[in-house]
């Protein structure tokens, strides 16, 4: 039996839809990402999955308790980290854990020592004592995670962890993160970071427009990318106004903006697209630094399938992608 | 399931009132105001401060409910840490029922130490089978209009300002200070739909020598409850759906 099962989920809002009749499942232990960018329906989509949304159709089932009447037999067995970082600040770090597993019905000799346990595992022993707002935003992090997994629950729902992070926090909570996994905890985790879903997860779902649009494993989907070449070019000079003409003489193949002076050539006969580039970037006096013919990645398999540029992705939600 | 419920409602409560009530600007609100104003009036005609003792309690009813309670729900809500208390196996219900409470243990525990010091203080021996009952239906009651406005309201400070048009309005036309019976009688008949008169006329009731019965004004105080109550509980799942 699969622990999630989700047929046709939908959520409209005054007419907007959010998430259009997406259907899933997540097997036991598997760490499942919901990959999209921002306003694909990947938070709308949790809050459902975790009692905070009621969807508008469509059916969830959860550890086999169907949401539309046993979501709180369901809340038992889930732990949530929200993207926000949402414990009490009046309360230290011991207080909030305590508070959490009090709300879960978790016994008192047991509530003690779980918590004693995870402020060491996640590093905040010390701080222990200390206000939750007087911490880090790594730590708050990392306390909110181990809010979630005070009640030992079997499915840990982790929306956009490491956003807001900087790069040691990042790496160190994926660290954790994989050893959950290596637990045997199934986790859902919604994120815009390409890298982070590759690294991480087991499959990856696809959303776009509130619409699953492909579902399978990271290799799986780089796979799909491999049926064509990719050929990343830099140049010394701003290419961003030049990327239509650059398109125009390359019928066949797309040309995604990296950045200002990056781009990407998906498809097309490599050899005709590098002699084009030499051409473009001479006759523009553009000052080719750089020409590479790269292994397809995820984030090329998400080009692909999406359409999107990744970089405008990580910029949506206000960082970069890491 | 409602065992699990309750046991909610009250941890929901009792981290209410450490983090929120047990504060100044709650203590302050709560009590320090009731007293400071019952004070302006005692200093200008002290002789009859007993006949101010009823409307004092009720005053004190009134804001130490609502002290914090009309802004706890709007401010967790924008915090987001409302949802962290729903992702709990436990209703929305449940939630606002817990924030009511909080404000009622704030509330009684403000009040109790009030008609405690001016019970000892003035020698007064109310009457106790009237005055808890009329003091608990109460503190319910307007910790109930606190929640309420506090689900209305997106803003915290829309809340606490909208709440300070009906609290202020009961303050002067429920005969706290002034009695109702000397004012014109389209103001007497406002103050039949206010819900602090009868907190007023039970306790008048509770501190007077032969207290008349005040069943029909704890029914009366009852229907408020639900009136206010409901409407909360609606409007935040409504919040969640």
């Amino acid at each position: 039996m699969n622990t999630i099962d989700v047929q046709g989920l939908t959520k409209r809002f005054d007419g907007f839809t959010a998430v259009d009749g997406i259907s899933f499942e997540v097997g036991e232990g598997e760490l499942f990402g919901l990959l999209g960018p921002n306003g694909s329906g990947k938070t709308t989509t949790i809050r459902m999955l975790v009692g905070l949304s009621r969807p508008t159709a469509g059916r969830a089932k959860i550890l086999g308790f169907d949401l539309s009447f046993g979501i709180t037999e369901a809340k038992r067995g889930i732990g949530v980290v929200p993207d926000s970082s949402n414990l009490y600040d009046e309360l230290s770090a011991r207080e909030n854990l305590l508070f959490m597993a009090k709300l879960y019905g978790v016994p008192k000799d047991v509530r003690e020592q779980k918590s004693e346990e995870l402020l060491k595992l996640f590093g905040l022993y010390e701080r222990r004592d200390d206000r939750f707002g007087t911490f880090s935003r790594g730590m708050k992090r990392a306390l909110t995670i181990a809010a979630a997994l005070v009640h030992d629950p079997k499915v840990l729902f982790l929306d956009e962890p490491t956003v807001g992070l900087d790069v040691v926090a990042a790496r160190s909570l994926r660290e954790l993160i994989s050893d959950l996994h290596g637990k045997g905890l199934t986790i859902v985790l919604t994120t815009h970071y390409l890298e982070e879903a590759d690294l991480l997860c087991d499959r990856i779902a696809i959303l776009v427009k509130g619409n699953v649009v492909e579902i399978d494993t990271p290799r799986g989907l780089k796979r799909r990318a491999e049926e064509r070449s990719v050929i990343e070019a830099s140049f010394g000079r701003e290419a961003t106004d030049l990327v239509g003409d650059l398109s125009a003489r390359l019928p066949g193949a797309e040309v995604v903006l990296l950045d200002e002076t990056r781009v990407k050539i998906y498809g097309g006969d490599p050899s005709r697209v590098l002699e084009e580039i030499f051409e473009f970037s001479k006759e523009r006096n553009l000052g080719l630094n750089a020409i590479n013919s790269i292994k397809p990645s995820l984030e090329d398999a998400f080009v692909r399938i999406t359409g999107l540029s990744p970089t405008v992705m990580a910029r949506e939600k206000g960082g970069k992608g890491r | 399931m409602i065992r699990d419920d309750l046991r909610c409602i009250y941890l929901i409560a009792a981290k209410d009132m450490r983090t929120y009530y047990l504060k100044p600007p709650a203590v302050s609100w709560g009590m320090v105001f009731p007293v400071a104003w019952t004070l302006a009036f005692y200093l200008r005609s002290p002789s009859n401060f007993e006949d101010l003792v009823p409307g004092l309690i009720a005053m004190t009813i009134l804001f130490s409910t609502t002290a914090a309670e009309a802004v706890v729900i709007n401010f967790e809500l924008r915090l987001g840490s409302l949802e962290r208390l729903l992702l709990a196996p436990v209703s929305t219900d449940s939630v606002l029922l817990g924030k009511v409470l909080g404000g009622f243990l704030f509330g009684l525990l403000m009040t109790s130490m009030v008609t405690l010091g001016t019970a000892l203080g003035l020698e007064l021996h109310p009457n106790l089978s009237t005055l808890i009952p009329v003091g608990l239906i109460s503190l319910m009651v307007f910790s109930s209009m606190g929640a309420l406005f506090s689900v209305l309201f997106k803003e915290v400070f829309e809340a606490q300002t909208f709440l300070n048009l009906p609290r202020f309005l009961m303050v002067f036309l429920c005969g706290v200070v002034y009695p109702i019976s000397a004012m014109p009688s389209w103001l007497q008949a406002i103050s039949q739909l206010l819900p602090l008169t009868y907190t007023v006329e039970g306790l008048r009731a509770a501190f007077s020598a032969s207290p008349p019965s005040s069943f029909k004004g704890l029914l009366i105080l009852t229907v408020f409850l639900i009136l206010f109550i409901l409407p909360a509980m609606r409007m935040l799942r409504k919040r969640f759906e």
